[in-house]
């Protein structure tokens, strides 16, 4: 398993986006400025920088949901210009459809897609299975537990077999514990099925064990200030890569970074932004 | 999980109700003419039975009580179908709702009983204008419920199934639509009981049959007893009403935790 940047062929890329909001009192207001990055085939890089740096605007843009102001999106080459196949995204919030089973959740976008019953079944049993989830198949959402339902929701995002994995803070929301035992699930994961996978997290250390490169974004308008590669062995097990001494560096150096003292004092005042 | 715990208050809770019941019988049977008041002010509970089997005999109270429950049933059926269609239709077309919204709110406060007199003289004594009150009480809670619904659902849910190149017939079928369900029965629980005060208006104003017609003709005769029969089976249809509602609402928001009945009511 290669640690490093794959040399294979760029997956999703980022050519001088730049997204601009009408803010309430009829101003303009640059959420991100000319960011530019390429993620390569079934690597996994993690963005981090302070809140309303525009981390969640360059998810959107890559989804198709939102139109950047200015520059271009790419997933395999192609210009996104709307929601496309090819991409998933999970947030913080599972999203399930409450009226909907484990299974029927986990099969919402094949179905939307129209892959036939039989195929949607086969692929839902067989993420339930691996998330250990299959006894849970028939169970509504209120009856499971917060990382539960988490896994459930990455197990969806999975189903449509994504060639680009966007993760927004997708562990965010649950208790410490479980947070260790998702990122293990989704570390083995995305290693096991060789997606890439573009992770936006405020928890550096879950940057740094998860990825193969870490972006760190400037206050807003966000901008890309510095990459770092993360060159520890192990990508495919967060747990291993925790023990590893080189790993504290790295987060000691993002924390630098970040200036994260001053970030924490000036996210009492201004509001967790777009 | 723990039943044996959870199930000795709700005994207590029916068990009180049931005394309660025995109660207020007895209070109705035996109170009035412990406190002097005459039988025509209130008559005892065995008077009002007893005219409740002359009534069934003689006033076909079964045959007002059908109409009154037809009519019920239509206003109450007709009204959701139109409450909930608008309620979909606005909450998919922000314009349209800012456009009719001044409309909407000034029929809306506009007590819509008061309309009962004028559709009498437009569809005559027939149960056409019963129903039409029904079908606007009915109209609005359901509407607004359904509207409120759509407004509130969180956009992420909808970027989720956009994401999955969902179409807008599908956003609505898989997500929108299931959204609106609980809410849509909170509005039903409520249509179900005005549908039976818009009839029995409709029934007081003008008509010779129905419910509301025999409470009128009792209180003509100065009959007592048969105004409190009348009042006992308008209790009835709107009871029946509501639990046909409640049914069917447990059955459809299955998935729910515990629904608690007639809980927000």
């Amino acid at each position: 398993m290669p640690a490093s940047p794959v040399a294979g062929f760029v997956r999703l890329e980022y050519r001088d986006v730049t997204m601009r909001f009408a803010d309430r009192r009829g101003g303009i207001l640059t959420a991100v400025r000319g960011v530019s990055f390429c993620i390569r085939d079934g690597e996994v890089v993690s963005l981090i920088g302070p809140s309303g740096c525009g981390k969640s605007t360059l998810l959107n843009i890559g989804s198709g949901l939102t139109a950047p102001s200015e520059g271009v999106a790419f997933v395999d080459g192609e210009r996104v210009a709307g929601p496309n196949a090819q991409v998933a995204f999970m947030l913080q919030k599972d999203l399930l459809l409450p009226w909907r089973s484990v299974a029927e959740n986990v099969m919402f976008g094949v179905e939307i897609q129209h892959v036939p019953l039989p195929e949607r079944k086969r692929r839902a049993g067989d993420l339930l299975e691996k998330f250990n989830l299959a006894e849970f198949a028939g169970h509504y959402p209120h009856q499971l537990s917060g990382g539960m339902r988490q896994r459930v929701a990455l197990a969806r995002t999975l189903a449509v077999d994504p060639h680009v994995l966007l993760l927004d803070e997708p562990f965010s929301a649950v208790d410490a514990q479980t947070r260790i035992v998702l990122q293990r699930d989704l570390g083995r994961t995305l290693a096991e099925s060789r997606k890439t996978a573009l992770l936006i997290t405020h928890d550096l250390l879950e940057a740094v064990t998860l990825s193969d490169r870490v972006l760190v974004m400037s206050r807003r308008p966000g901008a890309i200030v510095d990459e770092i590669v993360i060159d520890v062995p192990h990508r495919n097990d967060p747990i291993a890569r925790r023990a590893d001494p080189k790993v504290n560096e790295y987060v000691a150096r993002l924390m630098d970074q970040l200036d994260i003292a001053h970030t924490a004092l000036e996210r009492e005042t201004a509001g967790d932004g777009a | 999980m723990n039943s044996g715990a959870r199930l000795s208050p709700l005994r207590k809770g029916a068990a009180a109700s049931l005394a309660l019941l025995v109660i207020f019988l007895a209070a109705w049977q035996w109170g009035p003419g412990l406190l002097g008041v005459p039988t025509f002010i209130v008559p005892p509970l065995s008077m009002v039975a007893r005219e409740f089997v002359y009534a069934w005999q003689v006033d076909h109270l079964l045959l007002h009580t059908g109409v009154t429950i037809a009519e019920v049933l239509a206003g109450f059926i007709l009204g959701s179908l139109l409450g909930a269609l608008i309620g979909y239709l606005l909450g998919m077309s922000p314009a349209a709702e800012l456009a009719l919204s001044p409309y909407i709110l000034a029929l809306q406060i506009a007590p819509k009983v008061a309309f009962a007199p004028l559709f009498i003289l437009w569809m005559g004594f027939t149960v056409y204008p019963k129903i039409l009150v029904a079908i606007l009480i009915v109209f609005f809670p359901v509407m607004v419920n359904v509207l409120t619904a759509l407004r509130t659902i969180d956009p992420d849910l909808i970027n989720l199934a956009r994401s999955f190149k969902a179409t807008r017939a599908q956003i609505f079928w898989k997500v929108e639509f299931p959204t609106s369900m609980p809410p849509m029965f909170a509005g039903l629980r409520i249509g179900a009981t005005l549908a039976v005060v818009g009839v029995v208006v409709g029934e007081l104003v003008g008509g010779n049959v129905g419910l509301g017609y025999l409470l009128t003709f009792g209180e003509g005769q100065a009959d007592t007893p048969l105004v409190f029969v009348s009042i006992v089976m308008l209790t009835v249809v709107g009871g029946i009403a509501y639990l046909g509602v409640i049914l069917i609402e447990r059955r459809v928001l299955h998935y729910l935790p515990a629904r608690r009945v007639g809980g927000d009511i």
